[in-house]
Formats: structure tokens, sequence, C-alpha cells
């Protein structure tokens, strides 16, 4: 079988519902079954990768050092929506790990370029 | 082209606004459970889905709620396996919800 | 073509867990195939044998049995978001020592590695968000 090219897509902040959560945990999966696959984080999704969260108060995993360990994993094809980035004010010193920003107008393209989108 | 599937009403998420943001001319729309309501030309965002190619709602789900005397203009409304020609006919398909 | 689904939403919660079977079924009468159901996050409850509806209320779980059964559809619900909601098979309630099991005829439990098997060897996978 020829491997899927696999795009997840995720666009829930972290923490307020697990979906933020599990979404990693499939990139993680797919990594260890060694399929090509993208992560691309669109509007509130992008909080997901800010640095310096503390989640011992709410008692739930570190979502951010799940992400930190990415490259372990050699996901590195993490991709932002740039205008969420923008209208956010954030920078990438902000970010746990690399992510490559992408244009609006070059949003649709990059998608079409997956077999599978799976969303989160 | 992309088939982009969203489920939740224009004013409940986000959901309809981000998949249109990423929305290219050639890609499929289709609108099912509370985002049907969006395809009435009454809508307050029939602006943002009148008059494109290529924007569906599922029958079943207009039905359901009270909308088929509703004029949905130019969304064309389809049934379950209609559903499953256009996920057929695209790729990649992408939910939004 | 072949199909596989992936499922999210919680069963009498979400309209979605009802699309995605009337999907089921209408990819089936196209002369398509299911290669699998993945029931991940609240989906998981669409595998408890001991939901209890009314009678004018369909039984979720039973029907996805009967269309496994019918068609011979492989439906796994996610272990590791399974255990947590208290969906559990036979064998997890031994190693949990727990005082029974719920897991649905025709369903099992598997980790996420199925979803990935699924999305290798189908056409699509259609997500139903919650």
């Amino acid at each position: 079988m020829a491997p899927k090219r696999t795009l997840i897509v995720c666009r829930k902040p972290p923490y307020g519902n697990a979906l933020a959560r599990e979404a990693l945990d499939v990139a993680l999966t797919a990594a260890v079954f060694e399929q090509p696959l993208a992560m691309l984080f669109i509007g509130d999704g992008v909080w997901q990768l800010l640095d310096q969260q503390d989640s011992a108060g709410i008692k739930q995993k570190n979502h951010s050092k799940v992400i930190s360990a990415f490259p372990l994993y050699e996901l590195t094809e993490l991709y932002i929506d740039a205008d969420a980035m923008q209208q956010r004010q954030l920078s990438h010193d902000h970010f746990v790990v690399a992510v490559k920003p992408l244009a609006a107008d070059e949003l649709g393209d990059f998608i079409a370029r997956f077999d599978t989108v799976l969303s989160f | 082209m992309t088939l982009h599937i969203v489920n939740k009403s224009p004013d409940q998420t986000q959901c309809l606004k981000d998949c249109l943001r990423v929305f290219r001319p050639g890609d499929g729309l289709l609108l099912i459970e509370d985002a049907v309501y969006g395809a009435l030309v009454n809508s307050p965002y029939a602006a943002l889905l009148q008059n494109r190619p290529l924007v569906y709602a599922l029958i079943a789900d207009i039905e359901a709620r009270g909308l088929s005397a509703m004029d949905t203009g130019s969304i064309k409304r389809i049934n379950d396996k209609q559903f499953v020609d256009l996920t057929v006919q695209h790729s990649p398909v992408q939910s939004w919800y | 073509m072949q199909f596989s689904l992936l499922i999210l939403g919680s069963p009498y919660s979400s309209q979605s867990v009802g699309t995605a079977h009337r999907f089921a079924e209408a990819t089936l009468e196209s002369g398509h195939s299911l290669y699998r159901i993945f029931f991940y996050h609240d989906g998981v409850y669409c595998g408890n044998q001991l939901s209890c509806p009314p009678q004018d209320e369909p039984n979720i779980p039973a029907q996805w049995s009967a269309l496994a059964a019918q068609h011979d559809i492989d439906l796994v619900v996610c272990i590791a978001s399974a255990l947590k909601r208290g969906v559990i098979d036979s064998d997890e309630a031994e190693r949990y020592e727990q005082s029974a099991a719920n897991l649905a005829a025709n369903f099992s439990i598997s980790g996420l590695g199925q979803l990935i098997d699924a999305n290798i060897h189908s056409d699509r996978v259609i997500t139903f968000g919650p």
C-alpha cells in the first residue's frame, strides 16, 4: 500500500476540550507507523503552540510538552495559519516548536495536496 | 478538489468562516446538521453562501428542522446517497465542526 | 471505493453519530465498502452495550452492532478514549480488576494504530465531528 499523505488540522485551543490533546496522540501514532504526516494549526488551534504552559493547577498533562517532543518523532511538518497568528499578535518566539506560516491564500492549495484530512 | 463538510450553524462556531477562508474555486461545500440554517436565503450569512457553485445542503436535515418550504436559493439540496457521491468525487474531505 | 469513518460525537448528545450511521448505510447502498469505523473521543460511548434508551428512541450501540453483523464491518473503539470513559471489554475488565464489562457485540477495543491502518487501507476517511 502506498503511504497516504495525511494532514491533521487542529482548530481547538488546548485543555478546554480533549480533542486538542487527542489530535496529538493521532500524530504520535502516525509517526510510530512511519506514515507521512503534516499538522496545520488554524484559528484558536494556534494557542496549542504557546511556550510557558503550566497546567499543574488544572491537573491536566502539559500540552506544550507533548508538542515540544514532536521533533524526536520526526514530526517536523508543522504549519500555522499566519492570519490567526497575526490576529492574536503572536510571534514565533512564543512557540514551543518551529512552525511554518501559511498565508490565507496558500491554505486552500496546501490542504488540497493531501489524501486525507483529519480534523480536530 | 477538496470537499468541506460543515455541521454547525454559522452563529454557533467559527467553522463556516474558517472553512470559507481556505475554500478555493472548484472545492465543494456541504452543509449538514445545524449548518443547514446557513443555507436559507434569509440567513444573515446568505451573502457568503448564495450564488457560489458546488454548495450543497442535506435534505434530511432541512426537512427535520422545518425548513423545507423556505428558500435555499442556489444551494442544491441532496440526499444521503448524493452525500456519498460527493465524497467519492472530491479528495481530500475535510470536516469542520 | 473503500471507506473508513472516524466518529467523535457522543450518541444521544450529538446528531453526528446518527449522520454517520446514515452515511454508512448510504455507502453500502451505493455499492461501496466500509473497511473500518473508528470511534474516538466521546464516540466510544457508541460501544456501550448498557445504553437503555426509551422504546421510542433508537438503541444506537445496537444499531452499529447490527450494521457490523450484517455487512461484516470492523467497529473499533479507541482503547485510550474508551477505558477512561468506562467502556471496557472482558479482557480489559479482568486486567483492571473491574466487576463488569460492557462493550457491545461486534465492537473491538484497540489502539490508535487501527485508525492509521484504516487510513492506509481506505480510499476515503470521513470525520464526523462532535
